[in-house]
């Protein structure tokens, strides 16, 4: 009970003293509005930066997401080479990944790619344009998670015997007005005609990872590509065992590598190996980079909105000089009336830390409602308010210290002969 | 004895100059006496008023009030004096314009840390003692001058004060409501009530039993207010030509003059300049 008696009695001055302080904002509405507004403005800014990037990683990661987080992407480096004679050398050739599997434990599965972009495929007599025709292996069912609605999956007997067989997407099977069982007949990819074997569900389009913007897409066996069109440009998408081992992978990946393409120890590769997870990361740092930088700025609009405060209660306090000489004189102790101030700096910005967070809120919907900006997944987490306030209620603390400090320490004589 | 007062000082120095505002002065107050402070602005009144009230320290000397030594307190100590053991009552009211007369009361309890129930009953108990019962709701704004003062007054009381302080209470009020107001006082003293009034009004002063006379910064008489009456006529008399005549004030303050016995009261102006 005794223990209880302290903190008690101090909830109770704090909550006389916030019911205090409501009063005269109220009282003061006009000029505690206009006070408030340097710390309405750093928390609308705060709320609303941080909702612009919680939208944005929300959106990015779930693009990362969709790609498989366990994804590894090997692609020759040509920004290394000098000569042309080199520019050949550093091209991939299907060959020098055979036993890549045998030799790198941590990678599941791997397909070679290689894409023919702006195709124009046709189907009695209608055709699109703009289509993007992807040579790949078997193995590419299980990397990418896309279903195949209709008929089958590529066998590995349809590329190694380079069969004119291919996947369609929904898309394209809607936009060539193909009948719903289109699985058995024919459209022309370019000039060759080639057996619809399965369709494919279509993907909503990635605004980060490009893809033709139709959304069109035609698949085909690797190995029939490739005898159609030797010098196409090829890369490799390898599935680690794990998202968690995603970097032992491409270590291994790495040296199988150099091995393979001859490279002499010292020499830099000449090909790129890139992990999903390791975007993430990168993006991740950038993003915390960019609160910290937007938290600076923040963090000086609620300096100068702390200035602000301490100003209008000093005016407050030498206004109520008499008031507080009243008050010491029937007994408030100085830390009673220091605690009177200062929660009433405090409450003040809680009020400003409210409409900043308001505003905020209206700033991200509106970002939310721009299409272009890709940020329909901004939200002010709950971190973000909380922070908000604190910092708010920081400012409150720090700037209304000094006015509080001087009311306490008024003389209640000379303060109750105040004019 | 609730208030021994024993060779205060109070300097003030004003640059160089060095300002006696207290010089010396011992008084003792009992239980349940009713004394009026009087002397003309300068004398030391208000030092003395503030000092009893615990609002400022004396230089040195010592003041006990109901047994307890405060010259020694903190700051934060004295406030709880004030809190607890006196209710003040000013000239301006000085009561909170946008509470309401019961909210006025409560603010002495809020800083005893009393309980909301308690504060309530006891705010409502204290404006029934005043006489206002019907007014509990209204702001100081809604308020006569009579009523505002009787609002004072039971923010005063409702700590149970040791000591009433009242500086000049009916200072801003016509006569007819400062009579109300002084038989309110009267009222409370009869109760039981420890009052000490500053005032410069003969008739006000009348009402208390006994008057405290000051002139630079010492008492110079101290009788029961029947005896005052006669005496300070005669006083004031020899004292009127010869403004800031000292040391024969003193005298005078040992052995007054009383061999002129005019009846009549409040016919002479105290406050001649």
């Amino acid at each position: 009970m005794m223990l209880l008696r302290l903190p008690l009695a101090l909830l109770i001055i704090v909550y006389q003293s916030a019911f205090l302080a409501l009063g005269q904002i109220w009282n003061n509405k006009v000029r505690s509005t206009l006070t408030t507004i340097g710390i309405v403005i750093g928390v609308a800014s705060v709320t609303a930066v941080i909702a612009a990037l919680t939208g944005l990683k929300a959106n990015v990661l779930s693009e990362f997401e969709t790609f498989g987080t366990n994804k590894i992407y090997l692609f020759p480096n040509y920004r290394i080479a000098k000569t042309h004679a080199a520019f050949h050398r550093i091209r991939f050739k299907p060959e020098i990944f055979e036993g890549m599997l045998e030799h790198c434990p941590s990678v599941a599965q791997f397909t070679r790619i290689t894409e023919l972009n702006g195709r124009t495929v046709s189907y009695e007599g209608r055709s699109e344009e703009n289509t993007r025709v992807i040579g790949i292996e078997p193995s590419w069912h299980q990397i990418e998670s896309r279903a195949v609605v209709q008929g089958r999956p590529f066998t590995l007997i349809d590329n190694e015997h380079c069969r004119p067989v291919c996947l369609i997407n929904t898309k394209v099977q809607e936009k060539l007005g193909m009948e719903k069982e289109c699985v058995g007949s024919s459209i022309l990819v370019g000039p060759t005609r080639y057996q619809v074997v399965g369709v494919v569900e279509s993907r909503a389009e990635s605004w980060m990872f490009g893809g033709t913007s139709s959304g069109l897409e035609v698949w085909l066996p690797f190995k029939t590509v490739r005898r159609m069109n030797p010098y196409s440009n090829m890369f490799v998408v390898a599935a680690s065992r794990s998202p968690d081992l995603a970097d032992d992978a491409k270590a291994e990946i790495a040296f199988f590598l150099r091995k393979q393409r001859r490279i002499q120890p010292g020499q830099p590769d000449d090909f790129g190996v890139e992990v999903i997870e390791q975007f993430i990361r990168e993006f991740k740092k950038v993003a915390g980079a960019i609160t910290m930088a937007a938290a600076g700025v923040v963090g000086i609009s609620l300096v100068v909105g702390g200035v602000g405060i301490m100003n209008i209660m000093l005016v407050s306090v030498s206004e109520r000089t008499r008031e507080i000489g009243l008050r010491k004189a029937v007994g408030a102790r100085p830390s009673a009336i220091l605690l009177q101030f200062l929660v009433e700096a405090v409450v003040l910005c809680f009020f400003g830390g409210l409409v900043g967070v308001l505003a905020g809120q209206g700033l991200t919907s509106a970002m939310a409602s721009i299409p272009a900006a890709h940020l329909e997944k901004a939200y002010i987490p709950g971190w973000a308010v909380a922070l908000s306030f604190g910092f708010a209620g920081a400012v409150g603390l720090i700037f209304g210290m000094f006015p509080a400090v001087k009311a306490a320490r008024l003389d209640p004589i000379d303060a109750l002969r105040h004019e | 004895m609730v208030i021994r007062l024993k060779d205060i000082t109070k300097v003030y120095t004003m640059g160089v100059e060095e300002i006696r505002a207290l010089d010396g002065l011992s008084l003792e107050v009992g239980q349940n006496e009713y004394a009026a402070v009087m002397g003309t602005s300068g004398s030391g009144k208000s030092t003395l008023m503030n000092i009893l009230g615990c609002l400022d320290r004396p230089t040195s000397g010592v003041y006990e009030l109901d047994g307890q030594v405060t010259t020694t307190m903190g700051a934060g100590a004295l406030a709880r004096v004030r809190n607890e053991r006196i209710g003040f009552v000013f000239q301006s009211f000085e009561l909170m314009p946008r509470l309401s007369a019961l909210k006025n009361v409560e603010l002495p309890l809020i800083y005893a840390r009393s309980a909301w129930w308690n504060r309530k009953k006891r705010a409502r108990h204290a404006l029934d003692t005043v006489g206002l019962t019907d007014r509990m709701k209204h702001r100081p704004n809604q308020l006569s001058g009579g009523q505002k003062q009787r609002v004072a007054i039971a923010r005063a009381l409702v700590n149970n004060p040791a000591i009433l302080l009242a500086d000049e209470p009916t200072g801003n009020l016509d006569s007819a409501t400062s009579e109300e107001i002084l038989t309110l006082f009267d009222q409370l003293h009869r109760q039981g009530q420890t009052i000490i009034m500053v005032t410069h009004e003969a008739d006000v002063a009348r009402h208390a039993k006994r008057i405290i006379r000051m002139r630079d910064g010492r008492i110079f008489s101290d009788l029961p207010t029947e005896q005052d009456v006669l005496h300070h006529v005669v006083t004031s008399v020899e004292e009127a030509p010869d403004g800031n005549g000292n040391g024969d004030g003193h005298e005078n303050a040992k052995r007054p003059v009383c061999e002129v016995m005019l009846p009549s009261r409040g016919q002479h102006e105290e406050m001649t300049p």
